[in-house]
């Protein structure tokens, strides 16, 4: 075990993962036209701005490197260089020595449609600004025109050089809304944006027509400044977005696979996962994931599939058993021939049943989508019928009603309403970004603000996953220490549990010597000392069966053996989570796919009435299926390949940052850290934003309550309707900025 | 009123100016990193150099990759 040394980076402070495969970076190279090979790695653990010239130093001064960027907003590092793609792993030797773990990023997953969308956002925000900046400087001077002396003939040309502006900006950064709207109109929809690129379109087009005649009612500022407070909205809730991605697509990088494959003549090769063939033979070591399906030809070793299953307990495997992508290798290595590869596998079968489940879940209506829906026909209706009373009852001519129609239709102004929604969303998802809370998708937020009960995994989400010593309290301390320093010469996730129980403890000054499959063995003194299974401990079978437990022997000549038991321990927080939830009478379902007797002892001590074990994936979805149908909106929290079909049928779902990737990809919600608190910081966090999203929609309906009325009377002219336009989007935006003062309730 | 004709062109030239400016900051990708951007001022010269422009090569090469927007992953 690698001591952490003051050389390494600050934030080192977390020990290297057993579990994560050592992949190699150049399977994950791609080799560019001019000789140059490409790489793109996240940096897991890259805290602070004064890693930058550490990385970027290391690697600019190896040979052939070309290029070496750090970009700090989304902790990856992009490394071009002359040569062999092989070659990358060399190359990144001294910042792997400086402490920096890195993880190659799978060219599949990267550069997502997402970035040129932000590019041709801003770029969009940038025309618009521009063109508003502009409009309303040839405005004012009109405005002032009222009180002084102006000619026709000044506003005329001012008027003209406004809708010079104007045009062009208008069909540029108004493409994001137009393109939206026209493909909700085709799929028979209405949302938010119709209302607003039909508004942006008729003022724009009444401006013109408007100014041709040479009259004083021309609204290019308003138009502009629409489009201009809709994009910001727009672009930050994009920008907000791009961050949990990243983020999320790093956790995924984490995960990248890699396998040992064994050639004929028993060399052995690192391959991607995807270019493995049914009947190759792959090496899988003590403490590595197995990378595939496939039967064991040779070893024997335990396999711990609470990943797969969420049983919690190891079980042995031997020469023929079936083993699962998925599953983690725990005491020696194995040999696997791969018996499924792409539809066959049991990630593929977990797939299609998350397909299904998916198709089952009812359509959920955003809230903006939702206001339009109710707003965009009252709103049209209201200006076609201002345009008819003008012209039937109060005979005006038909000009001078169509252009108080579009008053109406301009001071209705669909800005605060655009706004209402995505500034609050963006607030809070900032926010939980801070707390390592990943909301993914879209509307995540806003269906967890819905939830009226929570069903939880049992193995990897309620409880670590990892085993942990439980009776440390009866182990002599020395004992304890004399065990660790033979411990953290092994992988072996229980040998981990005693070395993290015992805390930092010199490592046995003798040899240490493995076995795998049974334990370890010291000469400590003349004393052969040893730490492994009953078996290679010699201790007698009797009093054997503790069904919940796993369990290590110590023993040393002419003294008592020591037994030391290992649990899946709860989670720090789950017990106040729980009764945090239990405050806010949210009921607490537990789907286990583990044993009874151990579903039973976790539920018993975290006071979860209702649970449910051995759960095969269909069981988990059915059992949801019946709350669902009870009228309940259930969060699902999981994190095993198990639980993937389950989360994509909850009516919203969460799971850990270590979860299976099928799991991540099928999650609204990732929890990054060791803890489940921050799920009631979300829960807590979507609630108030759906109520300051309802607050800013009565908001915008009060104001439109004064304004419509004298817009329907004809009493608005484009000063009033840009002075009401800002303040209600300024009013909006600063309601939902509150979110970040609002006093932080108590959660776990 | 005359001294429109001249200073209205001048107003607008400058704010194109400025848009000119801003667009072309984003093309060279002056926007990916803000969070490092902040910090590299700092840096002593030498340590960490300006991204290299792509060439047009570059850019051509990187057009022609696939577009991966087959399945999203996040």
């Amino acid at each position: 075990m690698a001591e952490v040394t003051s050389a390494s980076p600050p934030g080192a402070d977390t020990p290297p993962s057993s579990t994560m495969p050592t992949a190699d970076p150049g399977l994950f190279a791609r080799a560019l036209a001019d000789g140059t090979a490409e790489l793109t790695l996240v940096v897991e653990n890259l805290h602070c701005p004064s890693c930058i010239p550490r990385i970027e130093g290391a690697l600019l001064g190896r040979p052939g490197v070309v290029e070496a960027r750090v970009n700090l907003s989304t902790r990856r590092l992009r490394l071009r260089w002359r040569g062999n793609a092989d070659e990358a792993a060399a190359l990144l030797e001294p910042v792997v020595e400086q402490g920096f773990r890195l993880a190659p990023f799978d060219p599949d997953i990267e550069e997502a449609p997402h970035e040129a969308m932000r590019r041709t956002l801003l770029r969009a925000l940038a025309v618009a600004g521009f063109a508003a900046g502009n409009v309303m400087l040839l405005s004012v001077a009109v405005w002032g025109g009222l009180v002084s002396d102006m000619g026709e003939a000044t506003r005329g040309l001012l008027h003209w050089v406004s809708a010079l502006i104007a045009l062009p900006a208008v069909t540029y950064a108004g493409r994001p809304f137009f393109g939206s709207a026209i493909a909700a109109l085709r799929g028979g929809r209405l949302n938010m944006d119709v209302p607003i690129s039909l508004a942006v379109l008729l003022t724009t087009a009444m401006s013109l027509f408007e100014t041709m005649r040479g009259g004083p009612l021309v609204y290019f500022d308003a138009a502009t400044m629409l489009l201009f407070f809709l994009l910001i909205g727009r672009y930050l809730d994009m920008g907000v977005r791009g961050r949990v991605r990243s983020a999320a697509e790093n956790l995924l990088a984490l995960q990248a696979r890699t396998a040992i494959v064994i050639e004929a003549h028993g060399q052995r090769r690192a391959i991607a996962t995807a270019e493995l063939r049914i009947g190759d033979r792959v090496a899988v070591a003590a403490g590595e994931r197995v990378p595939v399906d496939g039967r064991i030809a040779a070893g024997r070793s335990e396999i711990d599939t609470s990943l797969v299953t969420g049983e919690s307990l190891p079980c042995p495997a031997g020469p023929g058993g079936e083993i699962f992508a998925g599953t983690l290798n725990l005491s020696a290595p194995l040999e696997i021939e791969v018996s499924a590869v792409g539809e066959g596998t049991l990630l593929a079968e977990i797939a299609r049943l998350m397909d299904s489940a998916e198709q089952g879940r009812a359509r959920y209506v955003r809230l903006a989508d939702w206001a339009a829906r109710i707003y965009a026909p009252t709103v049209h209706v209201l200006a076609f019928a201002t345009f008819l009373g003008w012209m039937l009852f109060a005979g005006t001519a038909w000009q001078s009603a169509l252009m108080t129609a579009v008053a109406v239709l301009i001071i209705t102004c669909p800005c605060a309403l655009g706004l209402a929604v995505p500034a609050v969303q963006v607030t809070a998802v900032a926010r939980l970004l801070r707390r390592g809370v990943l909301v993914k998708s879209a509307d995540g937020l806003e269906r967890l603000a819905h939830i009226d009960a929570v069903a939880f995994d049992k193995t990897g989400t309620l409880t670590l996953g990892r085993p942990e010593l439980v009776n440390g309290d009866k182990i002599a301390p020395a004992d304890l220490r004399l065990a660790a320093s033979l411990a953290c010469a092994s992988q072996h996730p229980l040998a981990r549990a005693v070395y993290r129980a015992a805390g930092p403890v010199p490592a046995a000054t003798g040899e240490v010597r493995e076995e795998p499959g049974m334990g370890l063995t010291a000469k400590l003194g003349g004393q052969e000392i040893r730490l492994g299974n009953r078996i290679w401990c010699g201790v007698s079978e009797a009093g054997a069966s503790r069904a919940t437990e796993m369990e290590l022997w110590l023993t040393a000549p002419n003294q008592p053996p020591v037994r030391f038991a290992f649990r899946d321990a709860p989670r720090a927080d789950a017990g106040a989570l729980n009764a945090w939830l239990r405050a806010r009478e949210l009921p607490v379902t537990l789907l286990s796919g583990d044993r009874p007797a151990a579903v039973r002892e976790l539920a018993g001590m975290l006071g979860i009435a209702d649970w449910h074990a051995d759960c095969r994936p269909a069981d988990k979805i059915a059992r949801l299926a019946e709350l669902a149908a009870a009228g309940h909106k259930v969060l699902m929290v999981g994190d095993g390949l198990n639980d993937a079909p389950a989360l994509a049928a909850a009516f919203v779902s969460a799971s850990p940052a270590e979860a299976a990737d099928i799991s991540q990809t099928a999650a609204d919600v990732i929890l990054q850290g060791d803890g489940l608190a921050p799920l009631a910081e979300a829960i807590r966090v979507a609630r108030l934003s759906r109520r300051l999203v309802l607050q800013n929609f009565s908001l915008a309906f009060g104001y439109n309550a004064i304004a419509v009325p004298l817009a329907v009377a004809g009493l608005v002219t484009p000063l009033i309707a840009a002075a009401a336009m800002s303040a209600s989007s300024i009013v909006v935006t600063l309601n939902a900025l509150r979110l970040n003062v609002l006093q932080r309730g108590r959660t776990p | 009123m005359t001294v429109l004709v001249y200073l209205i062109p001048a107003a607008l030239f400058l704010g194109v100016l400025g848009l000119g400016a801003f667009l072309w900051a984003l093309k060279s990708d002056q926007f990916d990193d803000l969070d490092g951007a902040a910090h590299r001022i700092l840096f002593d010269d030498g340590d960490t150099p300006l991204p290299r422009r792509r060439s047009n090569r570059d850019k051509r090469a990187k057009r022609k990759r696939p577009v991966t927007n087959g399945v999203d992953r996040s």
